[in-house]
């Protein structure tokens, strides 16, 4: 997993609440063996009409958007399937941050599995950054993991945010859970073998 | 000793250990693993030069991109083909045991784990999907995860947790005629809405809960996932012992008797305390449907759309009006419905395909309908053979197919056209979840029955015998 310090960048606005996972990646683009080339098909029924063409209307053709690595979303951002593709296809796609009031747990998890940052903020902190966005579509933000704070163009004070601490330290580093459960060898063999009640 | 949950009875026996900022080591009992979520994570372990540190606790399927016709041939589509190829390489190359295509015991994934009594209660259970919740039904902490998290289980038998907080949803109260299941969580989910249930771990129970049998219970736990909830449970009775004894994985002699007195020590203590408790009457629900574009958007069949005046949420509820080509305030009664789909983890077991039969027997579908039946898996299928359900179906215009996922989310060829009308026994409504433009109505196995023979919606308290 690639490390996550700072990072600042322009916004790609969608203001939809209840995002859910089939729309960040349908399931018939699921049938890949491997983890890359997901972004292509990123949104791909809101992005892309039925003979493939794009949909002018939708954000991610928007040229004001272009190559920003920020996604502004509606409340309960990826709910739905465990498909952890929905998280591959917006980091393939070069998101590295998605803000909403409320992220879906799996998703959450799988976000950060990711190296991508699920941010969340208040219901009005949302409203304030669609608002800021909506004026001006350049507006850059900047993400500090490690002050864990959100910085507004305009906004006389720093927004700051909530992470695990553990899982802060991994993106940070740009570790994963694996090496640390596999370190964990030894507790996890003596609490098998005091397991009475396995049938 | 201070009085605990069902939820945390089963997770503190399965606590590894605490880590520092509130984390868990927990351990996993039981991994199932299917063809669209594990291939990265087996070449994860390969890249990490890991195997598999429990294979016998992993039970592989395949089931959500298989075709429902014809799978005694080759898989005709070439990307679902070499997905189902690379699963049965993995399984044979890692020593995990396969139930694929044309195996006794192939299905879905949710159908096969508790028919053949891998699913027991007290377990903790995972899957890379999220319909994992299903398990809960048996007493069992069960719960969806991504394919990272496959890798973990499959590399430590563990995974990294932050513990879920717990809600108790109490449904009591006798059942109207012709509301199942189905209805019961279509209408707790239309009461929470699509992330009321976030963070939480949800136990049902209630009188109308214990009425139900494993294959309802399990109905209402499947869905848990779509208000956001981690996973759902239900305490473990003598309705559990009874569905689980003489399964193929089941504890047996001995064993049996040891099981059930440990089973029997599963419920929430008298005076346990939740974060969130909420009660229904379920005396009060009728037969639901849906008429938008996520799983919360549910409302009794007979009762009009509700009109939503402003509110952060009027652009998505108007987007999921104009998806469905419905208006706010209208009634769904009446509506043409070209499609009827009864199958998925949530509905596709024995029972659903027993409420079909004895519905649509020596009646027919309207001709404009198109309805397929898909079985759960092989062991539904050949119980619909064994009690001659297979030809009442098809007597009634039913097409009764091959197990697999199949219309619930269309990963093979059984799409619903875009525009189209489909009323389903599945899980989710969302935008093409059946296909490109596709719009799914959900609902019961009853209330598909009769929309396909009335070719339209009704008002089914008014078909009842």
């Amino acid at each position: 997993m690639e490390k996550f310090q700072t990072l600042r960048s322009g916004v790609v606005p969608l203001p939809i609440e209840n995002v859910d996972t089939d729309q960040i990646i349908p399931a018939r683009f699921l049938k890949a063996t491997t983890r890359e080339g997901f972004g292509a098909n990123l949104f791909a029924d809101w992005r892309y009409t039925a003979d493939g063409q794009p949909k002018p209307d939708f954000v991610l053709n928007d040229a004001r958007y272009q190559g920003h690595q920020i996604l502004l979303a509606g409340k309960n951002f990826g709910c739905g399937s465990s498909r952890e593709h929905a998280a591959w296809a917006l980091y393939d796609a070069g998101f590295r941050v998605v803000i909403s009031s409320y992220f879906a747990d799996i998703f959450r998890g799988n976000a950060l599995n990711t190296g991508l940052l699920p941010l969340q903020v208040s219901d009005e902190v949302l409203q304030g950054l669609f608002d800021v966005v909506a004026q001006d579509p350049q507006a850059a933000l900047t993400v500090d993991l490690q002050e864990q704070t959100l910085t507004v163009p305009g906004w006389a004070e720093v927004i700051h945010f909530e992470l695990d601490p553990y899982k802060k330290e991994c993106l940070i580093n740009g570790y994963d859970d694996i090496d640390f459960l596999i370190s964990q060898e030894a507790a996890i063999t003596a609490y098998e073998q005091q397991r009475s009640w396995v049938f | 000793m201070s009085s605990k949950t069902l939820f945390d009875k089963i997770w503190d026996a399965h606590v590894v250990r605490e880590v520092a900022g509130g984390l868990t080591v927990f351990y996993i009992d039981r991994h199932l693993i299917h063809e669209v979520t594990s291939p990265q994570a087996f070449d994860e372990l390969t890249a990490r030069v890991l195997t598999l540190r429990r294979p016998e606790q992993i039970v592989a399927t395949a089931d959500h991109n298989v075709p429902t016709r014809h799978q005694d041939q080759p898989i005709q589509d070439p990307l679902s083909r070499s997905q189902v190829d690379k699963l049965t390489e993995n399984c044979a190359k890692f020593g995990v045991e396969l139930y694929g295509l044309g195996h006794q015991y192939q299905g879905i994934v949710h159908v096969i784990g508790p028919e053949l009594g891998i699913t027991q209660p007290g377990l903790t259970m995972v899957c890379g999907d999220s319909h994992t919740s299903t398990h809960g039904a048996f007493g069992t902490i069960a719960f969806g995860i991504g394919t990272s998290q496959v890798t973990q289980v499959m590399a430590s038998q563990c995974l990294l947790l932050d513990k879920p907080k717990r809600m108790r949803i109490t449904l009591d109260g006798d059942l109207r005629p012709g509301v199942t299941a189905k209805d019961l969580i279509l209408y707790v989910i239309s009461q929470l809405g699509t992330g009321g249930a976030t963070g939480y771990f949800v136990e049902y129970a209630g009188s109308a809960i214990r009425s139900l049998s494993m294959e309802g219970r399990m109905t209402v736990c499947n869905m848990s996932i779509e208000m956001g909830a981690r996973g759902g449970l239900i305490a473990p009775d003598a309705t559990t012992f009874e569905y689980l004894k003489g399964r193929r994985f089941a504890p047996q002699g001995e064993n049996w008797d040891r099981a059930v007195a440990h089973w029997q020590t599963l419920y929430s203590d008298e005076d346990a305390v939740f974060d969130a408790e909420l009660q229904f009457d379920a005396s009060a629900i009728q037969p639901m449907i849906t008429y938008g574009t996520n799983p919360g958007m549910g409302i009794p069949l007979s009762a009009n759309i509700p009109v939503l005046n402003g509110g952060s949420e009027a652009t998505s509820f108007d987007k999921s009006l104009r998806y469905m080509g419905f208006q706010p305030g209208e009634s769904l009664l009446g509506k043409q419905i070209n499609y009827v789909f009864i199958g998925s983890c949530t509905n596709s077991r024995i029972e659903d395909l027993r409420t079909v039969a004895a519905y649509v027997r020596g009646k027919q579908k309207a001709a404009h309908v198109e309805a397929i039946i898909v079985p759960g898996s092989k062991q539904v299928e050949q119980q619909a053979i064994a009690e001659g359900l297979d030809k009442v179906l098809s007597d009634a215009g039913f097409e009764l197919r091959e197990p697999g996922c199949s219309a619930c989310l269309a990963m093979n060829d059984d799409k619903i056209p875009a525009g189209a009308y489909c009323v389903s026994t599945s899980n989710r409504n969302f935008e093409g979840r059946q296909g490109p433009g596709a719009r799914t109505l959900l609902a019961s196995p009853l209330v598909a029955a009769i929309t396909a023979v009335e070719g339209r919606l009704v008002d089914i308290t008014q078909y009842l015998n």
